[in-house]
C-alpha cells in the first residue's frame, strides 16, 4: 500500500507497492512481492522469474596490476573490437548468467580492452556493468526524491519547477511547523506535498486550486501519515473575488450538480435550519427515484412473488441510501468550504506560494490580502516576464518590500582522482522565483520606503557596490 | 517573536529586523528605555516599537519612515555579526531539501562559525527536532550558545566545544543527517557515520576547494557511503528596470530634409506597442542582471549512509 521510488542509477520512478502488481521499470519487468518487508535503501537484483532478490554485498576483485595502455593513438575504433555478437551476449542472458560475468565475458573478449588506459577501462567497466548489472533500489519517497523524479520524467506535469527552486521556496517561505500557509499550485501536488514534508503535520495549509478540485497525485507519493491531512483544506478560486468583495456565498461549488433539492442561504455558521431542510428535501427524490425503479419493475415481471418484493424493497432501500449519502457529502463539502473561508477572512496567513500554469500578478494581487504584515511570500514562474509585469504590479500595489526576483544555477560534478569535473549535460534553466515580504499595506501612500522610489530607475554605475552584490 | 513560530505583536526582548530600504537593515534587540540610532532619526523602543504589530511602519525623528520586520532565519542570515564566512540561504536551501531535513529530524553540524546555517537547522527541526552543532573555536562556541539563547531557541540546539575530527558529534547511531564544514572534512567521516543512524542517513560537505571534495569523496567511498553527489549552486538575481533605448538615426532614403528614419508621427510607425511617443526612443521592462554576481561559494558534496 506504499509508495515506494524504484532507483537505478540517476533514474527514478515512484509505483504503488501492491502484489501480484507487475512493474516495468528501465526494461525489466519484475513483482513487488519478495521486497515487502525490506527496509528502504536495499538494493536488488532481477531474477529470472521476474522476483525481487536482495543483492548481495560482493567484494570487489583485487585489482592486481592490470594491463592498460598510455593513450588511444593507436586505437582504431572500427566497431569489431568486440568478439561476442548481439546472439552470444543474449544467450548469456539467456542461461541465466549474472551480469557481472556478462561483464566479465565482454572484457576478455574485447581486442582493445588491454590497450586503453586504465581510465578509459573504468569507463568502460562502469559502462557495461551499468547496462548488464541490473540492480534496483527501493527509496523512501522524499522532496528531494520525488522532485528530482518529477524534474527528470514529467516536467510538463510541473511547470519545469527544476528542485532546487523548489528548494529556494521552501528556505524563502520560511516554510516549517506551526505556520497557516496558503499554497497555490498546478504541479500535481508536488509542490503541496514538499509544503506538508516541512511543515511536518503542524499548522494548517489552504491550498487554492483552479476548476473543480486539486490534483494531488504527487502528494499521495509522500505516503504522509492520516493527521497530517486533518488541517489541509480547499478552496476554489473562482469563490476568491466573492469572498474579498464579501459577497461569498456557497450556492454554487465549482463542480457541483444541480441540487435545487438544497437551498443554502448565505451564512458564516451551519443553523438547526439548514440540517432540518436538508432532511425534508432528502425524502422527495429518493423516493421519486423508488417510484421510477418500481414502476420499471412491474413492467418487465409478471409474476410478483415475495422473494421479488423483498428484493424490491432492499433496492429502494439501497437507492435511498445513495441519495441520502451523496448529500450527506455535499453538506460536508459546504461546511468545510465555510470552514476554510473563514479561515481565509482571518486574513493572517503566514505566508503564501505561488507556483502555477497561470499568470502569477493577479494571483498575487488578490491573494496576498489573505497574508498577514511581516510574512514571506514566493511566486514560481517558468518564464521571467510575467514576474518582471508581477514586481512592477506590487509596487504600485505597496504592502511589499524586499522584492526579489531570482534563478538559480545548479551543476553536478564527477569526482573521480584526477578526473574532476563538472559534468557534461546542465539544464537549461529551471524557472525564475519572485519573492518579498508583507508589510502593513498603508493605502494612499505608496510603501516604497524613502529611496525606493529612486529604485525603479535604471541605476548610476556608481551606487552598485560588490557588497550589496553578495547574496 | 521567536525564530521557530510566528508573533504578531513586537515584545519586550525580541530581536526584531529594522528594515530601511533595498538591502539596507539591521536586527535590534528590544528593549523598554533604549534608542537606536537610524540614518532617519531615532526610534524609541518603549513608544515606536513595543505593542506595535510586525509590519509596521516607524516613523523616526527625523521625518523617515522604516519597516520593523519578524525576524527569520534568512533574515538573520542576511543581517547576523559574521565571525566567519557564512553560509547564504541559497546553499542553505538545496541543503535543507537534499537532507531531507524536517520537523523531528536529529542533525548535526561542524562547525557552527556564525550560525548562519544554524538557525535554519533549526527553525526546519521545530518543534519535535534537535540540532547538535560541534564548534572547536572557544568564544565561536559561546557566541552562538549565547545567541541561540537570546533568540529562544536553546532547548532545540546543543552546543559542543571540541575537535569533530578528534572527538566525532558527541552522539551516536540518532542523527538523520550531519553536515560538515570544516577544513578537512575527510577526516571526520568516520566520525559521521557513527553519528548517523544505522540505515538511510544523509551527510552533507561543503569545501570551496575542489581537492578537498576529492578527498572527502573518497573517504566516504571508504566508509561506505552510497549514492555520492557533488553539486554547486548560484542565484543569479535580476533588478526589474524600465528601460529606454535610442532609436539611431538612420538617414532617409530619398535625399530631401525630411526628419529621421523613424518617424513617430508617422501613423504607420504606431505598430511596437512599446514605442515612446516622445522622439526616438523605445520603452521596455527587463529584468537587468548585477553587475557582478556571486560566482562560487563551495561544492556541495551529499551521500547516504547505507
Amino acid at each position: 500500500g506504499d509508495c515506494a521510488v524504484l532507483k537505478r542509477g540517476d533514474v527514478f520512478k515512484a509505483v504503488p507497492v501492491l502484489r501480484r502488481r507487475k512493474i516495468i521499470f528501465e526494461k525489466q519487468w519484475f513483482y513487488l512481492d519478495n521486497a515487502i518487508g525490506h527496509i528502504y535503501g536495499t538494493t536488488f537484483e532481477v531474477t529470472n522469474g521476474g522476483n525481487l532478490q536482495p543483492k548481495q554485498e560482493v567484494e570487489e576483485t583485487t585489482t592486481e596490476t592490470k594491463e592498460a595502455g598510455t593513450d588511444n593513438r593507436n586505437i582504431v575504433d572500427d566497431g569489431k573490437s568486440q568478439k561476442l555478437t548481439h546472439d552470444d551476449i543474449k544467450a548469456l542472458k539467456d542461461k541465466g548468467i549474472k551480469g557481472q560475468e556478462i561483464v566479465q565475458q565482454l572484457i576478455e573478449n574485447s581486442t582493445t580492452f588491454r590497450d586503453k588506459t586504465e581510465f578509459a577501462q573504468d569507463k568502460y567497466i562502469k559502462k557495461k556493468k551499468k547496462k548488464y548489472e541490473a540492480v534496483i533500489t527501493i527509496v523512501k519517497p522524499s522532496t528531494r526524491i520525488l522532485s528530482t523524479m518529477y524534474y527528470a520524467r514529467e516536467p510538463g506535469k510541473i511547470n519545469h519547477l527544476r528542485y532546487d527552486t523548489l528548494a529556494q521556496m521552501l528556505t524563502l517561505g520560511n516554510i516549517r511547523a506551526g505556520n497557516k500557509m496558503i499554497v497555490v499550485e498546478t504541479c500535481s501536488g508536488l509542490v503541496l506535498g514538499a509544503v506538508m514534508e516541512r511543515m511536518g503535520g503542524y499548522g494548517s495549509i489552504i491550498q487554492m486550486y483552479p476548476g473543480g478540485g486539486p490534483v494531488r497525485a504527487a502528494t499521495s507519493c509522500f505516503g504522509f501519515p492520516k493527521p497530517f491531512f486533518d488541517n489541509l483544506h480547499e478552496f476554489p478560486l473562482s469563490k476568491v473575488q466573492s469572498l474579498l468583495s464579501g459577497t461569498f456565498s456557497t450556492e454554487t461549488l465549482p463542480s457541483d450538480p444541480e441540487d435545487n433539492a438544497l437551498v443554502e442561504e448565505e451564512s458564516n455558521g451551519l443553523t438547526e435550519e439548514k440540517q432540518t431542510s436538508l432532511q425534508d428535501t432528502e425524502e422527495e427524490p429518493a423516493t421519486e427515484a423508488a417510484m421510477e425503479i418500481t414502476q420499471t419493475e412491474e413492467q418487465e415481471t409478471m409474476d410478483v412473488n415475495a422473494e421479488d418484493v423483498e428484493f424490491k424493497q432492499n433496492k429502494e432501500k439501497e437507492n435511498k441510501e445513495n441519495v441520502r449519502e451523496k448529500q450527506i457529502k455535499q453538506f460536508e463539502r459546504r461546511k468545510k468550504l465555510m470552514e476554510t473561508a473563514a479561515l481565509l477572512r482571518e486574513k493572517n496567513a503566514d505566508g503564501l506560494i505561488v507556483a502555477s500554469k497561470f499568470h502569477p500578478t493577479p494571483l498575487l494581487l488578490s491573494l496576498l490580502e489573505f497574508v498577514a504584515p511581516s510574512r514571506p511570500f514566493v511566486v514560481y514562474c517558468q518564464y521571467k516576464e510575467p514576474l518582471l509585469e508581477c514586481y512592477t504590479k506590487l509596487r504600485e500595489r505597496g504592502g511589499v518590500i524586499n522584492l526579489k526576483l531570482s534563478e538559480t544555477w545548479l551543476r553536478n560534478y564527477q569526482v573521480l582522482p584526477d578526473r574532476s569535473h563538472p559534468k557534461l549535460t546542465m539544464s537549461g534553466g529551471g524557472g525564475y522565483l519572485l519573492s518579498g515580504i508583507t508589510v502593513v499595506l498603508d493605502k494612499g501612500k505608496s510603501d516604497c520606503s524613502n529611496s525606493e522610489a529612486l529604485k525603479m530607475e535604471e541605476p548610476s554605475p556608481k551606487r552598485c557596490k560588490v557588497q550589496d552584490l553578495h547574496c | 517573536m521567536s525564530f521557530v513560530e510566528y508573533g504578531d505583536m513586537i515584545k519586550d526582548g525580541d530581536t526584531a529586523i529594522v528594515f530601511l530600504g533595498h538591502e539596507s537593515m539591521f536586527p535590534v534587540k528590544v528593549q523598554h528605555g533604549t534608542v537606536t540610532q537610524t540614518k532617519y532619526g531615532v526610534i524609541r523602543h518603549s513608544t515606536d516599537l513595543i505593542g506595535k504589530k510586525y509590519g509596521s511602519k516607524v516613523t523616526c525623528s527625523k521625518g523617515g519612515w522604516v519597516f520593523i520586520l519578524h525576524p527569520t532565519p534568512e533574515l538573520w542570515t542576511m543581517n547576523l555579526p559574521h565571525r566567519t564566512q557564512i553560509l547564504y540561504s541559497t546553499d542553505i536551501s538545496i541543503i535543507t531539501m537534499m537532507l531531507e531535513l524536517k520537523p523531528g529530524s536529529i542533525v548535526c553540524e561542524s562547525g557552527t562559525g556564525s550560525g548562519s546555517l544554524s538557525h535554519a537547522l533549526i527553525r526546519t527541526v521545530a518543534p519535535t527536532g534537535h540540532l547538535y552543532t560541534v564548534e572547536f573555536h572557544q568564544q565561536r562556541a559561546e557566541k552562538a550558545q549565547e545567541e541561540f539563547r537570546e533568540h529562544g531557541v536553546e532547548h532545540l540546539v546543543t552546543v559542543t566545544n571540541q575537535d569533530v575530527c578528534k572527538n566525532g558529534f558527541g552522539v551516536s547511531n540518532i542523527a538523520d543527517a550531519v553536515f560538515l564544514d570544516i577544513p578537512s572534512p575527510w577526516e571526520a567521516i568516520g566520525h559521521a557515520k557513527s553519528a548517523l543512524k544505522a540505515e538511510g542517513g544523509r551527510i552533507c560537505s561543503f569545501s570551496p576547494c575542489i581537492e578537498q571534495v576529492q578527498r572527502t569523496c573518497l573517504a566516504m567511498e571508504e566508509y561506505g557511503f552510497t549514492e555520492i553527489n557533488t553539486l554547486e549552486i548560484l542565484l543569479r538575481v535580476y533588478n526589474v528596470r524600465t528601460i529606454s533605448l535610442q532609436i539611431p538615426d538612420l538617414g532617409n532614403a530619398a535625399e530631401d530634409n525630411s526628419s529621421a528614419g523613424f518617424d513617430s508621427s508617422d501613423p504607420s510607425n504606431q505598430g511596437s506597442p512599446c514605442s515612446n511617443l516622445q522622439q526616438g526612443t523605445v520603452q521596455f521592462k527587463s529584468g537587468v542582471p548585477l553587475r557582478e554576481m556571486v560566482g562560487h561559494t563551495g561544492y556541495l558534496t551529499f551521500a547516504t549512509k547505507s
